[in-house]
């Protein structure tokens, strides 16, 4: 299949997407991978305005019919902001991952940690490697 | 031709049962406290009747055909248990009755709790929990009740296989517990390794279903209650599967400490659509006196008077009164009516029936731990040359042929899952007519697949539309 | 009588396409020190046998069909129309599983649909679930309900005293390994002021029950108060109700609750000394997604025909295991399918009468009760079908009295409230006419005298 990618993001191997904005502010969400394997999301359980994390911890949870997919920080932060939007719409995040499908803005806590994620190309093969090993 | 909602038959002014005239006088009504409106609907008993029969005849039971439900156990419900939990003198007792006005209800209770000892292998049963899960529940705080009266407060982990059932690790974060997944080996058994890694002095206890939800028996079972018990932990068993075992062994014979049963499995009590089921637990003499209560005793040896108490250091109570008991009245008469005998003879022919479904079907379907299994097995949804033939397609077509599809998606460790139980109440010309069935589908991937995409077809809907229903919630009537 | 349908000839072929000699070769992975245990249990009877025996068990039962029953305390005595056993016992209702396969189980899904319905028009909410097993087990879902909307943040859960007894006993029980605190039931606290201040921002949910275990009813106003103090601490408001009051008496939903919760067993469901019973959940939609329990929702199907299906199952334990919202599996179905059809059959106009007949009676044999010498009713508040009288004796000894003169008295009270010994909970329904009030009214001055 062909995945898309955003080319202003840094990614993670759990199929998170981060987009920095000014000031240490960035846009968080799931991959175009991501939202494939899941299929039709049908709620994204979201964080409050204030709520704290660091790199890798749980901050939002994905769900399908059948499953749910816990979704990690790329990096640590605080959340400035989230999209209220998805609780009425969350097909957008199948339709238009990067964008519309956003899931939270967060206040980096240590923006240099987002050295340690990948970058499109080296995540697009990353995907690549993913659907060789065989997913469903 | 869908029937409507009960609201959509409804018109106003009718009504359905008419009570007696008020023959008191009328007191005054506290006016701040009554309520404006009331929508209820409104039918007649004709339009009643005939909208539930209507609906009846769009459900699919065990009395209409074959079930195969995996670790369900869908067995036959004996009409005879319906007319016995009917019988008035049973019906009309409250539970608040003085207790020497309900003895036969007491006595058929303690009768009960000893036929469960003695199939277990326990020391003592409460009949209190509604459920299986609810025993596990219960089963997990006894472990913890136990350990924390050793004074042993560091232990915080349950031990659970991948194949267990989603309740096992619901009710141990229930329990304030964490959950260490354990793998299974190539042969379906607990995986010793991990087991042996993982058992410390942080481990509360092992949750084990045996036989496992692959139907097999742990081929390590002694040793697996040895490695536990050695670390001071407890061995919990997960009773769904008892239908493989009764007069077969014990599970207390095995290490087990602590074991709920299902009556609304084993016990062919009806499922209801959902319930009510029971779930008794029983405990070796180490974890008696920690069973949820009050449980029924004798007031002395002697006597045949019964009475309520709280075991010893009981966990407290699971629930109000005393557990379902209009399904262990049912349970009871089953129990007697088959005798030890019957009960064994109920178990081989359930295992029998599973191995021969499976030794004919693994022709077939792909069949991923290929030893004699117990009660249920569990085959791989997958046909070859139909690379996009699912377990759900299979599953789905197969209610074209007449039969209830098999569980699907479980257990987890095995893909594209159709877990298959056959129960010891099925004849030889239904499950050959099931395995025919399963065949000709088989036939029917390589050669019209679409046939299995669209099914099913005979049903009064097709498949629906769980996304919908998942993102635009409808989940009461609403008037237009 | 065993239900199994093979012959021997059956086994045999059966056994020789497995490819194993005998029974006893599919069995030989169990240890052979523990195979083959005898089983104690009686020798098979026939149908015939058993149906005698249960029956001769039954008549060591005081059987309330023989009896004036004026005992309530959580499990009511009402009368269930013929129609709701006739559709239970429907082969294609009760022997049917979780509908987990929609196609097959349109009956079974949309009758639920149907009991979620009715619970919402009767409480006043916006969503309810398939069921708990009890009122009790509801009330403990309540509270864990209540941690999970608060994320985990909060520990405490405010409960009334006057919530039933074993309802608080089984929270206690539900959440021993939980880390929470519950406060209110052993407080002293009198009345809804004393709940009101336990109430802090470590506070999950409140929880009250009206009419109260006492039968007393409060008023909406100061129920709507108690709700509003809950919410300005931003905990949740849960109200235990008798479903059978909800005919005449303003629902909680109007009154600030954000769940609903209690004993279904009076819609429908016989006495069967306590059990199955059926817990109905009722919440506000916007908190759906931390209810546990079964959901029935709307949809269509491939061909844009109107269907029913499990849904939110994501919530549940078979896909969320150790997240889960709660571990329930099987529920009460068919108790709902039961109290549905109740519903149904008494309709808008028949649950209000039943409220009513119970009303007026409970009032007249109160007033009739009051003016016995040595007998008081006690309370000031209102009360629905339950009032606590004070008595001259024992209630112990006057139960015994009573039952000898065919009626089965009240609850004794010093069970629960060591302040209350001495006192009785009286209930009175549909069932008790007038003659068998004033055969009770009668036999009390007797004995008082």
């Amino acid at each position: 299949m062909s995945i898309r990618i955003d080319k202003a993001c840094r990614y993670t191997k759990s199929h998170e997407w981060i987009r920095p904005m000014k000031s240490n502010t960035a846009r968080l969400g799931i991959t175009d991978y991501a939202q494939d394997q899941l299929s039709d999301i049908v709620y994204v359980e979201l964080p409050e305005i204030g709520d704290t994390f660091k790199k890798g911890d749980s901050f939002a949870v994905a769900e399908s019919v059948k499953a749910t997919s816990d979704c990690y920080m790329p990096v640590g932060g605080e959340i400035t902001a989230v999209n209220d939007d998805l609780a009425n719409a969350p097909q957008s995040v199948n339709g238009d991952p990067y964008v519309a499908g956003w899931f939270v803005e967060i206040s980096m806590s240590n923006p240099s940690e987002l050295n340690d994620l990948m970058g499109p190309e080296a995540y697009e093969s990353f995907c690549a490697e993913e659907s060789a090993k065989g997913g469903h | 031709m869908t029937e409507p909602l009960i609201y959509e038959i409804s018109r106003p002014g009718r009504c359905g049962c008419f009570l007696p005239e008020l023959d008191v006088p009328r007191a005054g009504l506290p006016k701040d406290m009554l309520r404006k409106d009331l929508q209820l609907p409104e039918v007649s008993e004709v339009d009643l009747v005939r909208h539930y029969i209507n609906l009846s005849q769009t459900n699919w039971g065990v009395d209409k055909g074959f079930y195969p439900l995996g670790s369900c156990t869908m067995k036959y419900n004996p009409k005879v248990n319906e007319r016995a939990a009917r019988i008035p003198g049973f019906v009309r007792t409250h539970p608040y009755q003085e207790q020497a006005t309900v003895q036969g209800n007491l006595k058929l209770m303690y009768e009960l709790q000893d036929f469960l000892v003695e199939i277990g292998g326990f020391a003592s049963v409460s009949l209190q929990p509604a459920a299986g899960a609810h025993g596990e529940f219960t089963g997990i705080l006894m472990m913890r009740a136990y350990h924390h009266d050793r004074g042993d407060t560091k232990r915080t982990k349950i031990l659970i296989p991948d194949s267990a059932h989603g309740t096992n690790p619901a009710s141990t974060t229930m329990s304030g517990f964490q959950m260490i997944e354990l793998p299974s080996d190539k042969r379906g058994n607990v995986d010793m390794d991990a087991l042996r890694a993982a058992c410390d002095d942080t481990v509360v206890g092992l949750m084990l279903t045996n036989p496992n939800t692959l139907g097999l028996f742990d081929e390590h079972i002694m040793q697996i209650a040895e490695v536990v018990h050695d670390c001071g932990g407890l061995l919990y068993g997960d009773g769904a599967n008892l239908n493989a075992l009764l007069g077969i062994f014990k599970p207390a014979a095995l290490g087990f400490d602590v074991m709920h049963y299902n009556l609304h499995k084993t016990f062919s009590t009806p499922h209801g659509g959902g319930g009510p089921g029971s779930g008794p637990v029983g405990a070796t003499e180490k974890l008696s006196k920690y069973l949820p209560g009050p449980i029924v005793a004798k007031a002395n040896d002697q006597t045949e008077i019964y009475k309520l108490v709280m075991p010893e250091k009981s966990i407290g109570r699971m629930k109000s009164f005393f557990g379902n008991f209009g399904i262990m009245v049912r349970a009871y008469a089953y129990i007697r009516m088959l005798g030890a005998e019957g009960l064994k003879a109920a178990s081989e022919d359930a295992v029998l029936n599973a191995n021969y479904l499976q030794a004919r079907l693994k022709k077939t379907y792909p069949l991923p731990h290929d030893r004699l299994c117990m009660h249920e097995f569990v085959l791989e949804g997958k046909v070859a040359g139909a690379a996009d033939i699912r377990a759900l397609d299979i599953s789905k077509r197969l209610i074209d042929y007449g039969f209830h599809p098999p569980t699907n998606y479980f257990p987890l460790i095995v893909h594209e899952a159709l877990m298959i139980e056959p129960t010891e109440t099925e004849s030889r010309e239904t499950l050959d007519a099931f395995i025919q069935a399963l065949e000709k589908i088989a036939e029917e991937a390589r050669t019209d697949p679409e046939l299995l995409h669209s099914a099913p077809h005979v049903t009064p809907v097709g498949r629906l539309d769980e996304v919908k229903a998942a993102r635009d919630l409808r989940l009461r009537w609403a008037p237009k | 009588m065993t239900y199994v349908p093979h012959s021997e000839e059956d086994r045999r072929a059966m056994l020789d396409t497995i490819g194993v000699h005998d029974m006893a070769d599919l069995f030989t992975v169990v240890p052979e020190e523990v195979r083959y245990p005898p089983l104690r249990i009686p020798k098979a009877v026939s149908e015939l046998e058993i149906l005698r025996e249960l029956e001769a068990l039954s008549e060591r039962n005081a059987d309330l069909g023989h009896y004036s029953c004026f005992l309530g305390a959580g499990a009511y005595n009402h009368y269930v129309p013929s129609v709701v056993d006739h559709i239970i016992s429907r082969s294609e209702f009760f022997t049917a599983y979780t509908p987990y396969q929609p196609e097959l189980s349109q009956g079974t899904l949309q009758t639920i649909f149907e009991y979620q319905s009715m619970v919402c028009a009767l409480t006043g909410m916006e969503v309810a679930n398939a069921s708990h097993y009890d009122g009790a087990t509801s009330a403990a879902e309540a509270v864990i309900m209540a941690l999970g909307t608060a994320r985990g943040k909060r520990r405490k859960a405010v409960v009334s005293p006057y919530l039933h007894p074993e309802y608080r006993q089984t929270i206690c029980t539900y959440t021993q390994g939980m880390g929470v605190e519950v406060v209110g039931d052993k407080n002293g606290v009198v009345g809804l002021d004393g709940l009101k201040a336990l109430i802090d921002e470590q506070t999950a949910c409140v929880i009250v029950q009206n009419p109260d275990f006492l039968g007393r009813l409060e008023s909406p106003a100061i129920l709507m108060a108690l709700a509003e103090a809950a919410h300005a601490a931003g905990a949740l408001f849960v109200v235990s109700v008798n479903p059978i009051s909800l005919g005449l008496l303003v629902p909680p939903g109007e009154y600030g609750a954000d769940i609903v919760i209690g004993e279904g067993q009076p819609l429908g469901n016989g006495l069967n000394f306590g059990g199955p019973y059926l817990g109905f959940f009722a919440c506000r939609e916007q908190y759906v997604r931390k209810m546990a329990g079964r959901l029935v929702g709307e949809t269509v199907d491939v061909h844009g025909r109107r269907g029913y299906v499990l849904t939110l199952s994501t919530r549940e334990q078979h896909i969320r295991r150790e997240k889960a919202t709660s571990n329930i599996c099987t529920n009460e179905g068919l108790c709902a399918l039961a109290a549905s059809v109740y519903m149904v059959a008494l309709g808008k106009c028949g649950l209000i009468q039943v409220a009513e007949l119970c009303y007026h009676k409970a009032h007249y044999a109160a007033e009739r009760i009051g003016k016995i010498r040595g007998f008081s009713v006690v309370g000031d508040k209102p009360f629905f079908n339950e009032f606590i009288v004070k008595c001259p004796m024992n209630p112990v000894d006057l139960n015994r009295r009573l039952l000898q003169e065919g009626i089965v008295g009240g609850y004794d009270l010093a069970n629960d409230y060591p302040e209350l010994a001495g006192h009785m909970l009286f209930c009175v329904t549909e069932m008790n006419s007038r003659a068998d009030i004033d055969h009770l009214v009668d036999t009390l001055a007797e004995v008082a005298s």
